[in-house]
């Protein structure tokens, strides 16, 4: 009926008898993707990832890698005259001689940030809806991978440009490449090409930030989209979803249309940040020479954890035959990292060990609903945000007024003792909402109606939630225990004899547990009267 | 005695009266003896008073001293164990404190902060308050106009030296920071250049002296010419964020970017097909 008109005909069937693309597409333009904002978050990153690579091609246009020494040329008169790298003066010119060349710098700064930031918040949504779970431990992994690498990328961006505050951060590298213990000095000399900072540096990290870090990452990230797409997409729990369904709109139209729209929002937000609020503003900060450091010397936020846990660490030193271990750079640069990282990255396989849970699961957990698995979440979140918050002390102490040393000392205490109090505060909260959720599925809702006994009590109508309420309320999945229990002859069952095997156990009975069953609304008798719903009618079982 | 009572006024009032004659002969040995004791090399404090201000200055300062400071830095700057001596700090330091009104001190907190100058502190109150410390035993004199004129210096070399000096306290662009123990380095943009000047010489609080045989004056001249060039430039970039670095831009981007792009994720999946 609707047939194409012959000049697009034509094109498109000497396409697809060479390519073969319409079967492939025929196949999966209706690919059905599931409707919830917070799937949304990852392509933050990704269409951030896409800005980042056309305005960094833009920059290298006029970038020079080179650590020579040139004196300065420009139109920016604070620094006339002034000796310099290449790569500074260079980043300079496109600062203030190239057309477009700020805004281009600046739209490539703040869509780094975004990009970390929606890696971030994308992979906090997984965690939290149990997204990782089989099959897609491998596509977590390569998220982890994905992050891990745009930190690295994000570093030796920061270094690029070659000015005092990029100094600083190089410096803290080289620190912590010396601070290994017995191959640290090696591990400096053959980073920097000699001594610090020699003429390397720059470009060498220019070939691992512009070539080899954004080929890996555009390879992995096509591996996490491919995985993605052949998994299918996780759903929240709802009306008619299942582990065997996707309930959504058809990729095309509808879903290419969102998700193109998206793009031009994220493209706006970058756009109007670049345009609007000044970033890494380098003639500022002047050019790297190792004798200078600034007050208020910070890393991009997604280093700030880092930073914090420098800052934290006491100066402990160890000498062990006769080689230094300095202890206040090698800690708070590998175990934080270590904790962050591995922990992520194993956390599925943890889990699964702990519940012995080896089924598919397709349909999102509410994060209320496995209650540990969301506190060691905020646990985390709490242990990272500290660090990261004292990253910024100096900051905090200049601005608010607060001494210097308390906010230190604050921040020891508290990265031990906040995970812990934001573990329990969470777990309460879960079960609370558990708690609601129960209430609501066999109370109902409040309905705003308040009716008068016959004998002059007041009560507060109740009528049944709505379907897809009850519905994604409903969803809730049991997590599976493993057993422990001793079977007729008082011997416990295989796995669960050793003390790991008791230790897992008794771990899978907290983790697995359901403390509030969905039924178990009815816990105050008292109320057992507001069921009936506003157009219940006559409320024949009053007593 | 140069100034001794006769004010430039009552001369021209009174020049017609038989005792001017004894009057100009007076001013002209004053002249005379203010000149030598300029120029004599052993510097007593009656000289010192003469090379920043007048003696009736050094009389009306001591007396605003004593109504004023004396409390706690002692009847005669002696010091107590509130406030440090005022012996030999100079005319500069007394500028540098009172004109940008961390004198008189409101309490004794780890610093005394920047605030608005009390009434009394004019600019002729603070040059006779001066003019008394700097009779006590010398110090840093007040710079001339010239010597802080930031139109007269080179901003590139100052920002070399900015740099290399102050910018570890101070931050790279003057914002200010954070010391240890509540103390603080100030923001120097409500810096004047003669007190920027006067920081440098005196070393107020926390901060070390850079006196002229390490930064020599015209060097000092070219750092409040990059300091003032600086603070005074539009941001090219849009809005500066308060120029501290990457702290505010992490704010920025969550703050602001992440919202507005959740914001814009939860309006576009809620907006649904209309049903046919």
């Amino acid at each position: 009926m609707n047939a194409p008109p012959k000049a697009i005909a034509g094109v498109s069937t000497f396409v697809d008898d060479r390519i073969g693309a319409g079967n492939f597409l025929k196949r999966n333009l209706r690919k059905i993707f599931p409707d919830h904002w917070s799937f949304l978050l990852g392509e933050i990153a990704l269409y951030s990832f896409v800005i980042l690579l056309l305005t960094g091609t833009f920059l290298t246009f006029w970038f020079k890698p080179s650590m020579s020494e040139v004196p300065y040329t420009g139109s920016y008169a604070p620094l006339y005259g002034v000796h310099m790298s290449e790569a500074y003066a260079s980043a300079l010119h496109i600062s203030f001689d190239v057309r477009g060349g700020l805004l281009m710098r600046q739209i490539h700064h703040w869509a780094a940030l975004l990009f970390v930031a929606g890696m971030t918040v994308h992979m906090l949504r997984i965690f939290f809806t149990g997204a990782y779970r089989k099959p897609r431990e491998l596509n977590w992994i390569i998220g982890i991978l994905l992050l891990s690498l745009a930190l690295i990328e994000g570093l030796t961006g920061y270094s690029l440009p070659d000015d005092l505050l990029s100094g600083a951060g190089l410096r803290i590298t080289q620190g912590v490449a010396q601070s290994i213990p017995i191959v640290g000095t090696y591990v400096s000399f053959f980073l920097f090409g000699g001594e610090y900072p020699g003429h390397d540096i720059i470009p060498r990290f220019y070939t691992l930030h512009i070539l080899l870090i954004p080929g890996i990452l555009l390879a992995l990230i096509s591996a996490h989209m491919i995985l993605m797409w052949v998994q299918k997409h996780t759903q929240m729990p709802g009306k008619n979803r299942t582990e065997k369904n996707v309930v959504g709109a058809p990729f095309y139209p509808a879903f290419m249309i969102k998700s193109g729209a998206f793009f031009l929002f994220t493209f706006g937000v970058i756009a109007l940040l670049g345009a609007f609020a000044q970033i890494n503003p380098i003639w500022l900060f002047g050019p790297y020479t190792p004798a200078d450091i600034s007050a208020g010397s910070q890393p991009d936020w997604y280093m700030g954890f880092l930073e914090g846990a420098l800052r934290l660490m006491p100066a402990w030193e160890i000498n062990f035959l006769g080689h230094t271990v300095t202890l206040s750079v090698l800690i708070p640069a590998l175990v934080p990292l270590g904790i962050v990282m591995t922990g992520l990255a194993l956390y599925p396989f943890l889990e699964q060990w702990v519940t012995g849970d080896r089924r598919e699961h397709h349909v999102c957990d509410r994060p209320r609903n496995n209650p540990h698995r969301t506190s060691i979440g905020i646990a985390g979140i709490t242990f990272y945000g500290i660090l990261w918050l004292l990253g910024a002390n100096d900051e905090i102490s200049a601005n608010f007024h607060i001494d210097l040393y308390t906010t230190t000392w604050f921040g020891r205490i508290a990265v031990f003792v906040g995970p812990a109090i934001a573990y329990w505060i969470t777990y309460r909260m879960c079960i609370g909402l558990q708690r609601k959720d129960a209430e609501v599925l066999s109370h109902g809702v409040e309905s705003g109606v308040i009716k008068r006994m016959p004998n002059g009590q007041y009560i507060e109508v109740h009528t049944p939630p709505a379907e897809d309420i009850a519905e994604h309320i409903r969803g809730k999945k049991e997590i599976p225990v493993l057993t422990s229990a001793e079977d007729g002859e008082g011997i416990p069952p295989k796995g669960a004899r050793s003390a790991l095997g008791r230790l897992r156990a008794k771990m899978s009975e907290a983790y697995g547990t359901d403390r509030v069953p969905l039924t178990d609304g009815h816990h105050e008798e008292a109320h057992e009267e507001e069921h009936a719903g506003v157009g219940g009618g006559d409320r024949k079982e009053l007593h | 005695m140069i100034g001794t009572g006769i004010s430039v006024n009552s001369i021209t009032a009174r020049r017609r009266h038989p005792l001017a004659r004894v009057a100009v002969l007076a001013l002209a040995l004053g002249l005379l003896g203010g000149g030598y004791a300029l120029a004599a090399p052993n510097g007593s404090t009656a000289d010192a008073a003469i090379a920043s201000g007048k003696a009736d200055d050094v009389a009306q300062g001591k007396s605003l001293f004593v109504a004023h400071c004396a409390s706690c830095h002692g009847m005669n700057a002696e010091g107590t164990k509130k406030a440090p001596t005022l012996i030999g700090v100079g005319a500069a330091a007394v500028d540098f404190q009172v004109s940008s009104g961390r004198m008189p001190a409101a309490d004794a907190g780890p610093q005394a902060p920047r605030k608005p100058r009390p009434e009394w502190a004019t600019d002729v109150v603070i040059n006779q308050l001066a003019a008394y410390v700097q009779s006590l035993g010398g110090g840093p004199t007040v710079p001339s106009a010239e010597q802080v004129d930031p139109a007269k210096g080179d901003p590139a070399k100052g920002g070399e030296l900015f740099r290399a000096n102050c910018i570890q306290c101070h931050n790279f662009v003057g914002a200010g920071g954070a010391l240890t123990y509540g103390k603080y380095a100030p923001s120097l943009n409500p810096a004047t250049p003669t007190e920027i000047y006067e920081a440098m010489v005196t070393g107020p609080q926390a901060m070390p002296v850079f006196n002229d045989s390490t930064i020599t004056p015209e060097q000092k001249r070219d750092m409040i010419a990059y300091i003032t060039h600086v603070r005074s430039q539009v941001d090219p970039g849009g809005s500066g964020l308060g120029r501290i670095g990457p702290v505010t831009e992490g704010l920025v981007a969550w703050i602001a970017g992440i919202s507005l792009l959740v914001l814009a994720s939860i309006w576009i999946t809620a907006k649904k097909r209309r049903a046919a």
